[in-house]
């Protein structure tokens, strides 16, 4: 799959000093759905900004479709559509005129089907002559997708799309966003919800003090990164962890019934067979066992400690 | 050239008109008759004349350009300051338009708004004095060169401000009074020597000036000085955007 976004040693210090973009260098392939996880304040929104056009960039340089967002802006930011993390619409405009006037904005001549289409795809056809300040928060969103859309981009980026929106707005706008990739648009987007970005991204990023961390395909990041959870339930209730169990680091449940045991399923030794055979020699009676694969949430947590743990050790 | 973006930009602003067109026609008729009320009657006859042009007559080019510059200013600072307050601007900055083509969307409206002002003004200073246009061209060439160069102005005001307060501080502390004392109800000859000289310092002197000229051949400086003059601040507002832009001054950064 050849790349539509390069990002290549991008660096943006604000006017405060406050550095957001370290050299950051990231590629996004043609028709992907890439998903950018990071804490607050990590760069997320600066470097989405930055390739929109919205934010000035100090070094580096940022291609799409082979066309520099500087030197070939016209063209580079035509391919380009933006659903930003504010609720920011006028307040006086109709729904109608605001979206056919980003249609204009991008140089596109009016297509009133496609934008009676994209309206009705959005459930915002009836409301069409309602005006932008009489809509609830979650019909503004969908305002700012059509709007976004209007000028039918390749490359879509949502920053945080799915900020306090209903649960009916939010499974709207997957499929929306499903349907773009079938029709190869590119979806670059930002989430607090890493259950969304375990759902429909077919890979993640994670960024943290303006450099990406990690770039992997979804499964294979959960795959390699990933700790699994073993959950021996007992028979009987225990007061305590025996001290022979120490070394296992073993958590135990309010109920005091279920072990928990992390391990590695990277390393040589998982120690699941010596657990089981202390767990034996103490008499202990085995009700269940499980295990759980880690969630990109718990890897996301874990890289951005240890980001922050080297940052704080340079 | 992206014209599709342009015409976006220019009709959306045009479209903040209309909606206040009650206002916004009404307004200047009802400001331009309370001039005449206080200044062309009341003063008036006790000042009959002024080089020979009655001074009802007289005020007439002061009274437009009083309300030109300030609507222009107001309408372009306003214009852009809009978006930014709400955060609309992204969009702007996002889509694929330059400088000049956003500046040419925003300041052609507000000048187109301040012209169509300028009209309605003309045409109810025509009620009550007997209106003679010397030049009409040339009139109409003054007009418009002040209603761009005032909404250049004032699009710069409106990059330049982050709060209302400072939207209204320049044309509340500047504009108004350099435009009272730019010889807009009076001549300058009219005025002690010193304050003449002093006089000469205030940009808006030349404008009133020009624009008087043109219609009644009488002024209070050369009309090629005039030329320059706005010619000189059109570029000065042209020169100071652009660097506004390509900097990211307080709106990229």
């Amino acid at each position: 799959m050849s790349e539509i976004l390069k990002i290549s040693n991008v660096s943006k210090v604000y006017n405060n000093k406050f550095q957001a973009l370290n050299k950051l260098s990231l590629k996004i392939k043609k028709g992907e759905i890439f998903a950018l996880l990071g804490p607050n304040g990590a760069g997320k929104s600066t470097l989405i900004n930055t390739v929109c056009g919205i934010l000035n960039f100090d070094e580096g340089s940022i291609t799409v479709d082979e066309l520099d967002i500087k030197t070939q802006y016209r063209k580079a930011r035509s391919l380009i559509g933006i659903v930003p993390q504010e609720l920011n619409l006028e307040a006086f405009e109709t729904i109608w005129d605001n979206v056919n006037y980003s249609r204009g904005l991008y140089g596109k001549p009016p297509n009133h089907s496609y934008i009676e289409k994209l309206l009705k795809e959005l459930s915002l056809w009836e409301k069409k002559d309602n005006k932008l300040r009489e809509l609830s928060g979650g019909m503004k969103r969908r305002v700012l997708i059509a709007k976004a859309l209007s000028h039918e981009p390749k490359v879509l980026f949502l920053d945080e799309p799915t900020a306090s929106v209903d649960v009916e707005l939010r499974k709207d706008m997957w499929e929306v966003v499903k349907r773009l990739k079938q029709e190869g648009v590119t979806i670059i987007l930002t989430t607090h919800y890493i259950e969304e970005a375990e759902e429909i991204a077919d890979r993640v990023g994670i960024i943290n003090n303006g450099r990406i961390i990690l770039v992997d395909e979804k499964e294979s990041l959960i795959k390699k990164l990933g700790q699994k959870i073993l959950k021996i339930e007992l028979a009987e209730t225990i007061d305590k962890i025996p001290s022979n169990l120490g070394i296992f680091n073993l958590e135990i449940n309010s109920d005091k019934n279920i072990l928990t045991y992390i391990y590695d399923t990277k390393g040589e030794n998982t120690g699941i067979t010596s657990l089981l055979s202390e767990i034996k020699a103490l008499g202990m009676q085995l009700k269940d066992i499980s295990t759980e694969q880690s969630s990109l949430e718990s890897i996301f947590l874990n890289l951005v400690k240890e980001s922050e743990n080297e940052l704080a050790r340079s | 050239m992206n014209w599709h973006g342009l015409k976006a930009i220019y009709l959306h602003e045009m479209d903040r008109m209309r909606r206040t067109l009650f206002q916004s026609l009404v307004s200047p008729f009802i400001s331009t008759s309370l001039y005449f009320v206080v200044f062309g009657s009341a003063i008036g006859s006790r000042i009959t004349e002024i080089e020979g042009i009655s001074y009802g007559s007289f005020i007439v080019p002061g009274m437009i350009m009083l309300t030109v510059l300030t609507q222009s200013i107001s309408n372009a600072s306003f214009g852009i300051f809009f978006p930014k307050f709400t955060n609309t601007v992204y969009e702007l900055l996002a889509a694929p338009l330059s400088t000049f083509e956003i500046i040419l969307g925003f300041v052609g409206a507000a000048a187109t708004k301040s012209l169509i002002i300028g009209t309605v003004i003309i045409l109810t200073a025509g009620i009550f004095v007997d209106l003679h246009i010397e030049h009409p061209f040339i009139m109409m060439f003054f007009l418009v060169l002040t209603c761009v160069t005032f909404s250049l102005f004032g699009f710069l005001i409106g990059i330049w401000a982050d709060n209302f307060e400072k939207l209204q501080v320049i044309p509340i502390l500047v504009i108004t009074p350099l435009v009272f004392l730019g010889g807009s109800f009076y001549s300058i000859n009219m005025l002690p020597e010193f304050w003449q000289k002093i006089s000469l310092l205030n940009p808006v002197l030349y404008l009133v000036s020009g624009f008087r000229w043109s219609f009644y051949e009488i002024a209070d400086v050369s009309i090629l000085t005039s030329l320059i003059t706005i010619l000189f601040f059109l570029s000065a507002c042209v020169l100071t955007i652009i660097y506004a832009f390509s900097k990211g001054y307080k709106i990229k950064n």
